[in-house]
């Protein structure tokens, strides 16, 4: 792609043709706000909190929407951007319950962390507000639209990442509200569960419910990891607090999944701790399995090996590797079959 | 994959065979869907139930199960004839093409279509498309492995992408989608019975003094060993006296389970590592409690072969123990010290003596992922094979006919089972079946039926049924619906207590030894006959 020369906030910036303003100010560290925007989407332009002045256009542009052109003059902190702004965060929490202290999204909301940038601690601007019901139709996914902003991403996420389209915008004017058609609960809809819309979400009006109260962001500590399920390697990021993972995200345009996750990436992590998890080795014993220590069961495992070994040879013995266990793992388990037994009577499930 | 996810979005045109993408790697699908809503991509899909992508699909060919090589050969066939070849590709890079063409002939779309139940005309569509894309990928997954012709589904589509030279580009490629977090580092790690890591075979004297030198030991087998459906049959015979299990429930997943029951129990000796009390681990004379993937360092090798870390968020409930801790204490109690079993260690270990992963280290891992082969230290990984030559040279064209499935419907047995997995469970169910919310959405199984079929047997949905085979019956929920075709019913096989795979059979692929889970011959009981049927 050609490359171009443009000045944003009169820092002359080399950029490619196809970059839009806010990308190719990003790249360069200047941040724009925006509220709208996200790195999986297309571009929207609808919350026009990125508006950003440029010289020679008639009025202000929105960043995320406009692509760069050579010679471009960019200004996106002006007094003026700062006014329009702040007014544009006025009016959105005049219709917004500022419930922060018990909201599941506070500390990992775009709306707060804008009215906190801004300043505003109230909105001037008093009318009607809307009173929805909150819906949780569902195990999974809660709605609370009294906290939408309209910033359209949950359509546009389940519609364009995908391809799914549960939601679209219903009624017009102040009672428009993203809605599933005929206002079916979400199980009765084609919803795959998948908490994109969830994960795209810039206030708490979506979020999910089996991580309800079980910790904010700033209380868990985040572990990058691999995703157990299937082959596709998605990058997850575990949520943990006081030793128990309580939620997992995916780092946005991160790894081969790009910050999208499935029903079983996202909320398949209820097994980690369930008390079914097996806690002490098991013996046979009268036909019973009961517990024993980790000498007794070792010894017995060792011994057992090595009696068929004696009796009847090496290839007497069959190892079952996983491929739910890690590379580490099954290397060691396959130099056990053949270094400490001596047979290549190794396999796993991958037939399966 | 030859290829990566990142080239899906760059391809022209893409055959899905054998995989119901959006539900068993929905992330792949993501991919595959935005390349048909973005790029134009065509999407040519084969296959007999009614998933997701059809809504997204071109073409959409509803083989009958177990036909898939009559219907690639019957589009090579029209490439052939229509002149849609490459072949610049077929001289420069392949071989054995003669004889595969002469093969190609007994395959006119009009008698394809009499074996696989697809319009002649849309063969016909389908092989223009690929063949006239720039640049064509093929996915494919268990739908084209789990036959008795695996094999051979799978050389046919590395003789399709040859013929129109869609391998080693951008864009192209034959990719298999593996179904397990690592199934891919599993193989990669030697966890087969006839290779060391990197695919190094076991008969190989060479490799076998390059493994006994570094591991310290006087001497490795040399014979390959049993594959998992031979083990199982090994146990069933008195062969295999003892069996070591880790992180696998063979009982749900294996064909024909009331066989594997009956091995397991015939087995002196069966030791079980798992996480929870699986349906196996009840056999087991000795249960080892094991850790599962946030409890633990190591690596996955996704199915791309992009190798990637996994680390430790929590610690693990109770005594259970990290697997390598466990495999080290019984190999020295063996005999054999295997040393520092810490993870980053045994990737040093397994980085020198695997070449295609020479290059990989934690350190390096530490920023993202890499994508073997990664041949040396700074070498940056391959996301497409293939590119100048092929492992073996040239690529082998494979003269491949079309052979039946092991079992074919008869009078007593007039219905087609193919098994697979549901978005929202996994596998034999052991983590997914334990998760509420889960449980909620999908509470319990049911067989698919085709409106047609339900009719015929006075069913509306909702009813108990019998479903029984040669080797089992189960008792289920029906579930009627046109996403399966006339004939053909479909089972998920999560679920215990109504496992599909009491229903399947043994029979394996002469070669990969991998079962026929996609093609069993049933019938349908419903009514006061359901009590005659001892169900599992």
């Amino acid at each position: 792609m050609e490359e171009i020369k443009i000045n944003i906030n009169g820092r002359d910036i080399v950029t490619s043709a196809d970059r839009t303003i806010m990308e190719a100010a990003r790249d360069h560290g200047i941040e724009i706000p925006n509220l709208c925007y996200e790195e999986r989407l297309e571009p929207y332009g609808s919350c026009r909190i990125c508006l950003v002045e440029v010289e020679g256009a008639r009025g202000l542009l929105p960043s995320c929407y406009t692509r760069v052109t050579e010679g471009m003059v960019i200004r996106t902190n002006t007094d003026e951007l700062h006014r329009i702004r702040k007014t544009i965060i006025e009016l959105l929490l005049s219709d917004h319950p500022v419930d922060c202290m018990t909201c599941e999204r506070a500390g990992n909301c775009k709306l707060q962390d804008l009215a906190y940038e801004y300043g505003v601690k109230k909105s001037p601007f008093e009318g009607e507000v809307h009173v929805y019901d909150i819906l949780a139709d569902n195990p999974l996914i809660e709605r609370d639209y009294n906290k939408c902003v309209l910033c359209g991403r949950c359509i546009r996420i389940c519609r364009e990442v995908q391809g799914v389209g549960v939601y679209d915008f219903v009624n017009r004017g102040f009672k428009a509200v993203p809605g599933t058609p005929y206002g079916k609960p979400l199980q009765e809809t084609p919803c795959e569960f998948c908490g994109q819309c969830v994960s795209t979400c810039p206030t708490g009006a979506i979020t999910s419910i089996p991580s309800k109260g079980k910790g904010r962001i700033w209380q868990v500590e985040k572990v990058r990891t691999t995703c157990t399920y299937c082959g596709c390697g998605c990058q997850i990021d575990l949520h943990v607090r006081e030793g128990k993972v309580v939620e997992v995200s995916s780092p946005v345009m991160v790894g081969p999944g790009e910050g999208n996750l499935c029903v079983k990436g996202r909320y398949g992590y209820g097994f980690i701790d369930h008390p079914d998890r097996l806690t002490s080795p098991l013996i046979r014993k009268k036909g019973k399995l009961v517990e024993a220590s980790w000498e007794e069961a070792l010894d017995l495992v060792a011994r057992s090996i090595r009696k068929a070994v004696d009796t009847s040879g090496p290839d007497s013995v069959a190892f079952l590797t996983s491929a739910r266990c890690t590379n580490e793992e099954n290397y060691l388990m396959q130099k056990l079959a053949r270094a400490a037994v001596g047979t290549n009577n190794i396999d796993h499930c991958a037939r399966l | 994959m030859t290829n990566s996810f990142d080239d899906l979005e760059k391809a022209d045109c893409i055959l899905v065979i054998g995989s119901n993408t959006t539900e068993n790697h929905p992330i792949t699908g993501i991919r595959i869907k935005r390349a048909v809503m973005k790029n134009n991509c065509t999407l040519i899909l084969a296959e007999p139930r009614h998933i997701r992508l059809c809504y997204y699909a071109s073409i959409w060919m509803r083989q009958r199960p177990g036909t898939d090589v009559a219907l690639l050969n019957g589009m090579m066939h029209v490439i052939l004839e229509e002149e849609l070849a490459d072949e610049e590709f077929i001289k420069e890079r392949t071989e054995g093409f003669e004889e595969f063409k002469e093969m190609i002939k007994d395959y006119p779309p009009e008698k394809v279509s009499e074996i696989t139940g697809v319009d002649a005309d849309t063969i016909r569509e389908a092989a223009r498309a690929y063949a006239s894309a720039k640049s064509a990928a093929i996915v494919y997954s268990m739908g084209i492995t789990q036959h008795v012709t695996g094999v051979d589904n799978v050389l046919s589509l590395a003789n399709l992408a040859m013929l129109t030279g869609n391998i080693g580009r951008e864009g192209t490629g034959v990719n298999p989608l593996r179904g397990q977090n690592n199934v891919q580092g599993a193989c990669d790690m030697g966890g087969l019975p006839n290779v060391f890591p990197g695919y190094q075979p076991v008969d190989n004297p060479e490799v076998r003094k390059k493994f006994e030198k570094a591991w310290g030991v006087d001497y490795l087998p040399g014979a390959p060993g049993l594959t998992l459906m031979e083990m199982m049959e090994g146990a069933y015979k008195g062969k295999i006296k003892a069996m070591y299990i880790m992180g696998e429930n063979p009982i749900l997943s294996d064909p024909d389970i009331q066989h594997v029951k009956e091995a397991m129990e015939k087995l002196e000796f069966l030791v079980v590592q798992d996480i929870y009390l699986t349906e196996t681990a009840e056999y087991a004379d000795v249960v080892l409690p094991a850790t599962c993937f946030a409890e633990k360092e190591g690596t996955f090798t996704n199915t791309e072969r992009r190798v990637q870390r996994v680390r430790k968020a929590v610690s693990p409930p109770g005594q259970a123990r990290e697997d390598s801790w466990i495999v080290a204490e019984i190999s020295r109690r063996l005999g054999y010290d295997m040393g520092d079993v810490e993870a980053s260690a045994v990737m040093k270990e397994i980085a020198s003596l695997t070449p295609s992963y020479a290059g990989i280290s934690y350190q390096r891992l530490e920023e993202k992922g890499i994508q073997w082969p990664c041949t040396s230290e700074d070498h940056p990984g391959t996301p497409i094979l293939h590119t100048e030559k092929f492992t073996r040279g040239k690529g082998l064209f494979h003269a491949v006919a079309y052979r039946p499935p092991a079992e074919e419907v008869d009078d007593e047995f007039p219905l087609l089972l193919t098994t697979g997995r549901l978005l929202t469970h996994y596998h034999t169910g052991t983590m997914t079946r334990r998760i509420e919310p889960f449980n909620q959405l999908v509470p319990h199984n049911r067989v698919w039926i085709n409106p047609r079929d339900a009719e015929q047997y006075g069913l509306s949905g909702g009813e108990e049924v019998v479903v029984e085979s040669r080797r089992g019956a189960i008792r289920l929920e029906a579930r009627v619906t046109d996403f399966v075709p006339p004939g053909v019913l479909f089972i998920p096989f999560h679920f215990a207590e109504s496992p599909a795979n009491a229903l399947t059979g043994t029979a394996l692929d002469p070669v990969a030894k991998i079962p026929e889970f996609k093609v069993s011959a049933v019938r349908l009981v419903v009514g006061k006959e359901m009590k005659k049927i001892s169900v599992v």
